[in-house]
């Protein structure tokens, strides 16, 4: 159980730098992503997000993605939703208060954070989340923030 | 001193420049006073008089009495409730707000609420899972953690905003405070996390019960050396040990406190097990009144309240000064009076 996204953490620093490279091109498509329509392309793209990041880090769509500030472990699997670092229930060994059979989210992203070039994101503030970009897609909500367009309906970017 | 000066009950001590709060608890740790505080566990009830109760044993003992919120997730009398009562009596009152079962817009009302009432110090905390208490089966909530509740208290209190922007028209004078656990993994991301929690808006902490002073002493080294204790004034959760089966039963039941073997091991060997777990506990305050960067300590004695005023008066840590407390005039009043007599 969890050895995916534990495997991917363990692999933090490869995820970071296929992150970046695969944002850019992302970015490059937009000219296309403007003749579709961003508006019609979230979807979409959001699907083949979900199954990508779900099968490689467990990630919950909650539209606020974290993965490069958190060592490529999605804090969302936190039972608590802890977004800035672990709770002070952590067991001894490392595990989840909550489920004892799950190491701790944090402890997995703290050793993942350590691994990656910018690991020091890990001590950035997240702000709380906005449950109206539950489902949505991260990935164009960062190429619409760099491409400076507008974001979607009244959901803030 | 005007830290001992009380106003007439329902009103509050002045706001100081520079203050956050007109509370007597930031006023103590500004002016360098090592300070006490205690947790106070609401009752299962009804009667405002169990509260009164639990508070007066803290009477002379303790600057301050932490109202818990569901603590361990277990349901008893709400903490802005117990603010409230205390606050009737002029008791100093640190709100314990756990992101467990309110969401943002019933949290922000709350704590409106509570400052209305006189209550100065608010507590920050996540809160323990819903699986640990006596409603298993209840919805967790986490709609916020404790930086995103420290970051939107500060914003209502230094902006005059909800998180929303809408404008508040008086908003909370609130010292902010947060909790901290040095004892758990990863230990090396705990100084870190501290950071952000004081980024965050935390002003004063109070940490975990401490039964290893070596990881404490780890902690607070890193602590010092990040300058944290300049920005924030940290008290050290303390609390006795019944025995050394209560100690086990610890270990195992409640989450994120560490007690090594080496305390359990002194426990079972005792023959008067309670009396060791006192003299711990004491032992472990005078220790920790000693270290860099400390500046007081937060006393948890659940079941065993009444050991509170002995613990502080044999640690010697308040260095004569007497904790203000409802009477604390009459009775100093009633000794003035006495004295023409015995002479």
């Amino acid at each position: 159980m969890y050895s995916v996204r534990r495997w991917a953490s363990r692999h933090a620093r490869f995820f970071e730098a296929f992150y970046n490279g695969f944002e850019a091109m992302l970015a490059s498509l937009h000219p296309l992503f403007r003749r579709i329509g961003y508006a019609r392309i979230d979807k979409p793209v959001a699907a083949v997000e979900k199954m990508v990041k779900g099968f490689l880090f467990d990630t919950r769509m909650c539209g606020s993605c974290t993965l490069g500030a958190t060592g490529m472990v999605c804090p969302m699997n936190c039972p608590k939703s802890m977004r800035n670092g672990p709770c002070g229930g952590v067991r001894s060994n490392g595990h989840c208060e909550v489920k004892p059979e799950m190491p701790c989210v944090w402890v997995d992203a703290y050793a993942g954070s350590r691994l990656m070039r910018d690991g020091d994101r890990i001590r950035g503030i997240q702000t709380m989340v906005d449950h109206r970009l539950q489902g949505s897609s991260s990935w164009m909500r960062e190429v619409r923030r760099k491409k400076g367009v507008p974001e979607i309906g009244d959901a803030p970017g | 001193m005007t830290l001992l000066d009380n106003p007439a009950a329902g009103h509050f001590l002045p706001l100081e420049p520079g203050h956050s709060s007109p509370g007597r608890i930031e006023k103590l740790l500004r002016a360098g006073e090592f300070t006490v505080t205690a947790e106070l566990s609401p009752p299962d009830s009804s009667d405002p008089e169990e509260v009164f109760e639990k508070a007066r044993i803290f009477d002379g003992s303790v600057d301050a009495i932490n109202a818990t919120d569901g603590s361990g997730a277990n349901c008893h009398m709400s903490s802005v409730a117990v603010c409230a009562i205390l606050r009737r009596a002029n008791y100093s009152a640190i709100m314990q707000v756990s992101c467990r079962d309110r969401n943002r817009i019933a949290i922000q009302g709350d704590v409106l609420g509570a400052a209305a009432i006189g209550v100065a110090s608010i507590l920050c905390l996540t809160g323990d899972g819903v699986q640990a208490g006596d409603h298993p089966q209840a919805k967790p909530v986490f709609d916020l953690e404790s930086i995103t509740l420290l970051s939107m208290l500060r914003k209502m209190r230094d902006e005059s905003q909800f998180q929303s922007g809408r404008k508040i028209t008086k908003p909370p004078r609130v010292f902010l405070g947060a909790a901290a656990n040095p004892f758990m993994p990863p230990l090396d991301f705990r100084p870190m996390r501290l950071a952000k929690k004081i980024e965050a808006g935390a002003q004063f902490i109070q940490t975990q019960y401490c039964f290893d002073v070596e990881r404490l002493k780890q902690f607070m080294a890193r602590v010092c050396d990040m300058g944290l204790h300049q920005k924030a004034y940290i008290l050290v959760g303390v609390g006795p040990l019944a025995s050394a089966r209560a100690a086990e039963w610890i270990r195992q039941h409640v989450p994120g406190v560490h007690i090594p073997d080496s305390i359990v091991g002194r426990l079972a060997g005792s023959t008067n097990q309670k009396q060791e777990g006192k003299k711990i506990c004491i032992e472990m305050i005078q220790q920790v009144r000693e270290m860099a960067g400390v500046s007081g300590v937060h006393v948890m004695a659940y079941r065993q309240e009444e050991l509170v005023a002995e613990i502080i008066q044999e640690s010697r840590v308040l260095g004569g000064r007497t904790p203000w407390y409802p009477g604390i005039d009459k009775s100093k009043s009633a000794e003035r009076q006495q004295e023409p007599i015995q002479q």
